[in-house]
């Protein structure tokens, strides 16, 4: 596993995959006060006694899009869950290592998952709206974190607006979120999630339900989201980690030597150096396309 | 094959005749008998006591079913009527539901939503509720006999009553209720988990909403079963002759499954009129409490 020489140097180099792709518009912040939100050590995920995933060492950057990528089955999932302790609701899962945010081990005994989830909030792969209203699917999140007091319709508007939503929906908030199109139910989602002003936003595959142009409206609306927001996305689609990202993580799944399956973190670089000029060969057989 | 092999393809009349050619299919035949031959004997039966009970109680289906036994019953036989029974189960089944329903309900969402089912206990427990469901009713009436009637010291009452047909249905309506939990879609209590809802804001606020269907039609097939039930009721004191109403729940009762069979066995023919008029009344009865399970499932089946 690789990491940038200078864990502080936060360059970007604009990845270059595709020509003509103008890849971060300004709103990133690249300042060298970019300590990590989020900071994972030596960490893995087990569900019983079997390991999913391990040695994931890894920082995520404020404001910065943080992209993680690999086979299926390598555990990209499986780590991200563990950011906001989503692997909580699956009975027999725990992570060793240490998931730290702001310095604070998000798995020490005291801590309560429902403030992680509060502050790190996750868009699922799935568009899952409520079967509820557009409107009511927004302001639940509000409601359970008692955040709608007296001016809950502006806010609606703005989360709908952050989510580049706003237009399409503003007559018809009160029908149902499920007559919305798959990508508008992703953009709800999204909206649903910025309502409560998290930190961090987690995307567990967030296209891969969609068609071209509704991945490429959820995209650019990423790139602004990174002005205000810390994001991680998983992703199957190389050239998606390559045109949204800052940094890119890329996981692999190894059989040990008994013949058990786990995941591992094999290189965690600037996206453009992945793309460019990785480190290490199974990322390049991955990226080249010449793996499995 | 019919065609022969020729470069532009079978020709359209060769094509017609084996698209359209009529084909025996036994094993399809047998089976669509076999399952409407089911059906017909579900059926016949319901018809056969439906025409059984109408026909002998139809000139009792009147006003005079809206009266008490009277005094001087055998002599008065005539005029006697099943008031007190459709009272007592009245209060029988309201208590009965409002016994079991909220505890039903509270205890599928346990083992649906709070019940780590890795561990041995909570296994335990769900295979007992279904080995209850399956417990005889007459060894319920012998439970309430001997632990609610005689040790708590109820007696022979409405709330004996409804304790026990509770305690019958219990198993029923936990079973009903957690598949309509199951059924609500493990997405929608990630998306809320993620939003930083509480268990409880989870359960309450999506997770019950999206199962009221489910659960108001499970809970009411059990509430129909409690209806009609009569024999553990025969243990506790539901069999005695009684020509008043109930007015507490510590009162005397009777049950109109319990007064059928009681009218049965008189040897009298108004008696026996009045009990087919009485099964009748039954019978509308469940066919109303059905319907409205229908009614809920549909009505709260709103699909957004």
């Amino acid at each position: 596993m690789t990491y940038p020489e200078d864990p502080m140097d936060t360059t970007i180099v604009p990845p270059r995959l595709s020509a003509g792709l103008s890849l971060h518009p300004s709103g990133a912040t690249h300042g060298g006060e970019n300590t990590p939100v989020i900071d994972l050590a030596d960490v893995a995920v087990w569900y019983g006694d079997y390991q999913a995933v391990r040695g994931v060492s890894m920082p995520v950057a404020r404001n910065q899009i943080t992209a993680m990528i690999g086979p299926s089955g390598c555990g990209k999932s499986t780590v991200l869950r563990s950011l906001n302790r989503m692997n909580d609701l699956i009975g027999g899962a725990r992570v060793t290592g240490v998931v730290s945010y702001h310095g604070q081990d998000l798995y020490a005994r005291d801590v309560d998952p429902i403030e992680v989830r509060r502050r790190i909030g996750m868009v699922f792969q799935k568009p899952n709206p409520f079967p509820k209203s557009i409107y009511d699917n927004v302001t639940y999140g509000l409601k359970v974190n008692k955040m709608d007091t007296g001016r809950t319709d502006d806010l609606v508007e703005q989360a709908l607006r952050g989510a580049a939503l706003w237009d399409e929906v503003k007559d018809k908030l009160k029908t149902s979120a499920l007559a919305l199109s798959g990508g508008q139910q992703q953009r709800l989602c999204i909206a649903r999630t910025i309502a409560v002003r998290p930190e961090v936003i987690l995307m567990d595959e967030p296209c891969s339900a969609l068609d071209p142009i509704a991945t490429g409206k959820i995209e650019d609306l990423m790139h602004e989201l990174a002005a205000s927001y810390t994001i991680v996305i998983v992703t199957h689609n190389m050239q998606q980690a390559a045109r949204v990202s800052h940094r890119t993580a890329f996981f692999t799944a190894e059989l040990d030597d008994a013949g058990v399956r786990h995941g591992r973190l094999v290189e965690f670089n600037d996206t453009g150096r992945i793309f460019t000029n990785p480190a290490d060969k199974r990322t390049e057989d991955y990226i080249t396309g010449r793996f499995g | 094959m019919t065609t022969t092999t020729n470069p532009r393809g079978p020709s359209s009349a060769d094509v017609r005749a084996e698209l359209t050619r009529r084909r025996f299919r036994p094993a399809e035949t047998a089976f669509k008998l076999a399952l409407q031959a089911c059906l017909a004997i579900g059926l016949a039966f319901l018809v056969a006591l439906l025409a059984f009970a109408v026909t002998k109680g139809w000139h009792r289906l009147d006003a005079r079913l809206w009266e008490n036994m009277p005094t001087g019953r055998v002599s008065r036989a005539g005029e006697a009527g099943v008031q007190s029974a459709i009272w007592g189960t009245v209060w029988v089944i309201s208590l009965t539901a409002a016994i079991c329903l909220p505890t039903g309900v509270l205890a599928a969402i346990y083992l649906e939503e709070y019940a780590d089912n890795t561990r041995w206990y909570n296994r335990l427990l769900e295979l007992n509720i279904q080995n209850l469901a399956g417990v005889p009713s007459i060894v319920f009436g012998i439970l309430g006999l001997g632990l609610i009637a005689r040790v708590i010291g109820l007696g022979f009452t409405v709330a004996t009553a409804a304790v026990v047909l509770s305690l019958l249905v219990l198993p029923t309506v936990i079973i009903a209720s957690r598949e309509a939990i199951r059924a609500v879609p493990q997405s929608i209590r990630h998306a809320s988990y993620a939003l930083g809802a509480t268990r409880w804001q989870t359960v309450s606020r999506q997770v019950l909403p999206a199962a009221v269907p489910g659960i108001a039609t499970g809970s009411i097939l059990a509430l129909s079963r409690a209806i009609g039930e009569a024999a553990p009721l025969i243990l506790l004191g539901a069999v005695t002759f009684i020509r008043f109403n109930p007015d507490s729940l510590l009162s005397a009762y009777t049950t109109l499954p319990i007064q059928i069979y009681n009218l049965i066995k008189e040897p009298q023919a108004e008696f026996q009129e009045l009990a087919a008029a009485a099964i009748v009344l039954m019978l509308v009865v469940l066919l109303a409490m059905n319907s409205i399970a229908i009614f809920v499932r549909n009505r709260f089946t709103k699909r957004w």
